[in-house]
């Protein structure tokens, strides 16, 4: 557990009647891809805003590298180095790529109350932002508006933005929603080559990308995580299958 | 002498209350159903004094005054709804505000146009002048106290159709689920138009009522109109209960606040700048209440949907 | 990847808006060149009357500049920024009637007298509605929407009232400045000297704003804009960011105010009412919100409209209403999109 980048331990959360976060512990180790599966409704998305701070734990606790982050704002865990991409893009769809990925860089360097230097000019900020869009191949679209980019380059373009913020650890919401077979091979390429520099915590309903990047899985089921292994153990878990059994996303 | 005072005054409060809660219930249901900020409410409040006024001058009978009042605001609820407003609910808020104050201009230019910048006089009918006594000693106006039962009888009716009538489950269903009414097959534009019809009958009806008390010009919408802005934030936006519970506070802190704080700073200040200073410290009052509401509770009261 | 490489290659590339220099630069020096020409010309002419006019062209576009930031750069649409232009107009009022009086404004728990100097007065205004906006706008930008229209528009109604009703500065009747107050060096008292200090403030109000929103500052303030839950996620919180582009906006239309008090020699809760909220509102959009130059093209046209049509018909208001209702149904860029070709982020 030392080792850890990322830990939650004992994760409570209930709305009204609905537990869905029922005593959940995971960690996220150095070199590694975790993945988080679970069918509809698992409680994958209330456990997601525990950890990128949208939602506070009713019980348990967040660290990340050591530091107790639990109570802390989505900026704050960002600067500390969560970086995270969501389900439904969310980039600033009329602002070019480059702007988009500078942002990161800009918070991770000092506050923003800097009035006077102009961004477009200022290559503390572009280096970064352009050599972490580099990292993800996407170097030759860095001033096209994002609403000109596919959906794969959007997806693309968020990974950028979370490892603008040089982060030691990064939350990818289904990365791989709404992509094709083609772009989700180079999304699952890019990936496993960033593994190696960052550890991810992979919430994603493809199972081929997740039995094929994932180091270890764990298995949401109702708030509780009841199976956790690597992939062929996972496979092989009779109550994975059970709770898996007639769902169609499975 | 000083309890007589008090329940004067916390009926003045309570009759301020439900003609502003005539208003907020307006401004309420259309942000609650269709998620639109309304400026020109105002203006079916003056165009329903104006229209009543009209009438009960050319009539002689107040009560076909007021029929004709809350009528004619209501048409041009719907007509305004018909040819403008419906362009407006898919966009943002700050087109909606400049419209709704384009709107404003034209309806008090217009009104202006048409009636003369010099107020109109409406006055109760004979039999609802003079004065009751009651418990206490107290004498009130017998206007004042149907604008009570008038607001009162309001509210319950609007409970009863919301809670009970076909027209309620579906603003209802509106307010909770936008696309789950169009699933139900129901005609959405209609019932746009019918509540927004509705509102502004009901903001016609408190126009003539208040307007019979003080006097019928251009312009008397909007102070009110502010007044119900603050009421519906309290109370929550889309809550008619909130704006019921908003309205009445609204109503009764700002009636009181205005006779009580000079009175309580002349306790100890020369009698000339306790005026000023509990006159002033007074106007500021409710939006003193609003500021300390929201610090605590930034969507009011009785927070609906958002 | 080595830096010298990246120095060219980084870079950005000329934008949209350098490409379209040649039309939107042309229209926006011709709309600045006539604005200082004019005034200048008619001062020479003998027709003081129209220097006045532009300087109060000059003034309404400078509160227009600080409400934009708000609304057109910052996504917060206050509807009660008549609260700083009135506030900077009483700061001027109530300054030139203690510096009148030789009475000290206050003398407990230590002594401040009037002054007469434009400069002081100035710094006033400006400090003055930083730190109502600051409190305002702590409030108010906890909430969102709606809400936020509201309240900015109730916490405004809140000065207004208490101006009214609060008799030492003349309550409703407002408050005479019998002397234009003062710089040093320029005689502020002949009008064309006062526009030339109006017309500085407004392109240095410009100026800021321009300078602003291409620093980081304004790339997170645009971000904040466009969507905040992405600016959290990249590590910059949103609420300081709108709250210092609201005190910064509150400011700027303060200044104004100041500038607009002296130039009437009066000030009055008009100054403070929410029909001016409205109008500045109105003035930023007919221009093009989010633009530099919409501001001034805006209230060009806007007090053009209440001055020749109003010269026609009373009831001028009754067209506004119907220019700004075909402006915000049809055409959503207003004048300067209309003129300078339409597009505004970056």
């Amino acid at each position: 557990m030392s080792e850890a980048v990322l830990s939650l331990q004992n994760l409570h959360k209930r709305f009204g009647a609905l537990q869905a976060t029922n005593d959940v512990s995971l960690d996220l180790k150095q070199g590694e891809i975790h993945a988080l599966i679970g069918p509809n409704g698992a409680g994958k998305s209330t456990l997601i805003g525990q950890i990128a701070g949208s939602l506070r734990p009713d019980e348990g606790r967040v660290y990340l590298a050591g530091t107790d982050i639990t109570t802390m704002s989505i900026a704050e865990r960002a600067r500390l180095g969560l970086g995270r991409s969501f389900q439904v893009s969310s980039l600033a769809e009329p602002l070019s790529v480059m702007r988009n990925v500078m942002m990161g860089v800009q918070a991770l360097q000092s506050h923003s109350f800097r009035f006077w230097k102009p961004v477009a000019r200022d290559h503390h900020l572009l280096d970064p932002a352009y050599a972490a869009l580099e990292r993800m191949q996407l170097s030759h679209r860095a001033w096209t508006p994002v609403f000109e980019l596919s959906h794969g380059e959007r997806r693309q373009v968020e990974v950028a933005c979370a490892l603008a913020l040089k982060p030691r650890a990064l939350l990818l919401d289904e990365p791989m929603a709404g992509l094709g077979p083609e772009g989700s091979a180079k999304l699952t390429e890019l990936l496993e080559a960033l593994k190696l520099e960052v550890p991810i915590l992979l919430i994603e309903h493809d199972m081929e990308a997740v039995f094929r990047l994932a180091d270890r899985i764990s298995v949401l089921v109702s708030g509780s995580v009841i199976a956790h292994g690597d992939s062929h153990a996972i496979k092989q878990d009779p109550r994975v299958r059970e709770a898996y059994l007639g769902d169609a996303d499975a | 002498m000083s309890v007589t005072l008090l329940i004067e005054q916390l009926l003045n409060g309570v009759q301020l209350g439900t003609m502003l809660f005539l208003m907020a219930s307006g401004l309420t249901l259309v942000f609650g159903v269709m998620g639109l900020i309304n400026l020109a409410h105002g203006s079916f409040y003056m165009v329903g004094a104006y229209a009543t006024a009209a009438v009960t001058a050319s009539t002689g009978s107040f009560l076909i005054g007021l029929a004709a009042g809350m009528t004619a605001a209501a048409l041009v609820g719907a007509l305004v709804e018909l040819l403008i407003i419906r362009r407006l609910y898919h966009r943002p808020h700050l087109d909606q505000v400049l419209a709704t104050f384009a709107l404003i201009l034209i309806f008090s230019e217009g009104t202006r146009w048409l009636f003369g910048s010099s107020p109109l006089w409406l006055s109760p009918p004979s039999w609802l002048t003079g004065f009751v006594t009651l418990p206490g000693e107290t004498r009130y106006p017998i206007y004042r106290l149907m604008l009570i039962g008038v607001g009162v009888a309001i509210a319950i009716g609007l409970y009863l159709l919301i809670s009970r009538t076909r027209l309620g489950m579906r603003i209802r269903a509106g307010e909770s689920d936008r696309e789950m009414i169009g699933a139900l097959g129901v005609n959405i534009a209609k019932l746009y138009t019918v509540v927004f019809a509705l509102g502004a009958a009901l903001a016609g009806l408190a126009g003539a009522l208040v307007g019979a008390l003080q006097s019928v010009q251009v312009g008397m919408g909007e102070p009110v109109l502010i007044l119900a802005f603050v009421v519906i934030v309290i109370g929550g936006i889309g809550s008619i209960k909130g704006a019921l519970f908003g309205a009445l506070l609204v109503g009764i802190v700002d009636t009181l606040g205005r006779v009580y704080l000079p009175l309580f700073f002349q306790t100890f200040m020369p009698p000339s700048e306790a005026t000023g200073v509990g006159s002033s410290l007074a106007a500021m009052l409710i939006y003193i209440l609003m500021a300390v509401i929201l610090a605590f509770k930034p969507k009011g009261l009785f927070a609906a949907n958002d | 990847m080595t830096n010298t490489t990246s120095l060219s290659k980084n870079a950005a590339p000329a934008t949209h808006a350098e490409s379209h220099f040649d039309r939107k630069g042309l229209v926006q020096m011709i709309l600045l060149g006539l604005l200082l020409l004019l005034p200048v010309a008619a001062y020479f002419l003998g027709h003081t009357y129209y220097v006045n006019l532009a300087s109060r062209v000059t003034i309404i576009a400078m509160a227009a500049v600080g409400l934009n930031l708000a609304i057109g750069y910052g996504g917060m649409v206050s509807f009660g920024h008549a609260a700083y232009f009135g506030l900077g107009g009483y700061v001027a009022g109530i300054s030139a009637y203690h510096a009148f009086d030789m009475t000290p404004f206050m003398s407990w728990p230590f002594s401040v007298p009037g002054s007469d100097s434009l400069l002081v007065v100035w710094l006033a205004a400006v400090v003055l509605c930083a730190l109502l906006a600051l409190a305002i706008g702590a409030i108010s930008l906890r909430t969102t929407g709606v809400y936020f229209i509201m309240i900015t528009l109730a916490f405004a109604q809140m000065i207004y009232y208490f101006a009214n009703s609060w008799p030492t500065y003349g309550g409703q009747d407002g408050l005479p400045i019998y002397i234009r107050n003062t710089l040093p060096l320029v005689d502020s008292s002949d009008a064309l000297t006062y526009f030339l200090i109006c017309f500085t403030g407004l392109v240095l109000a410009m100026a800021i704003t321009s300078r602003l929103m291409k620093s980081r500052f304004g790339a997170a303030l645009t971000m904040a804009r466009l969507n905040d839950v992405r600016l959290a996620t990249a590590g910059v919180s949103p609420y300081p960011i709108r709250l210092v582009a609201f005190v910064i906006s509150a400011a700027i239309t303060g200044l104004a105010g100041a500038l607009y008090a002296d130039l009437n020699g009066f000030v009055s809760p008009s100054m403070l009412s929410w029909h001016f909220s409205g109008e500045l509102m109105v003035i930023v959009i007919l221009g093009g919100v989010g633009r530099l130059y919409g501001p001034l093209a805006g209230a060009v046209l806007f007090v053009m409209m209440e001055t020749f049509l109003g010269g026609i018909t009373e009831y001028w208001q009754l067209f506004l209403g119907l220019v700004l209702l075909g402006v915000v149904l049809f055409a959503k860029h207003g004048v300067m999109g209309w003129l300078a070709g339409s597009e505004r982020n970056e």
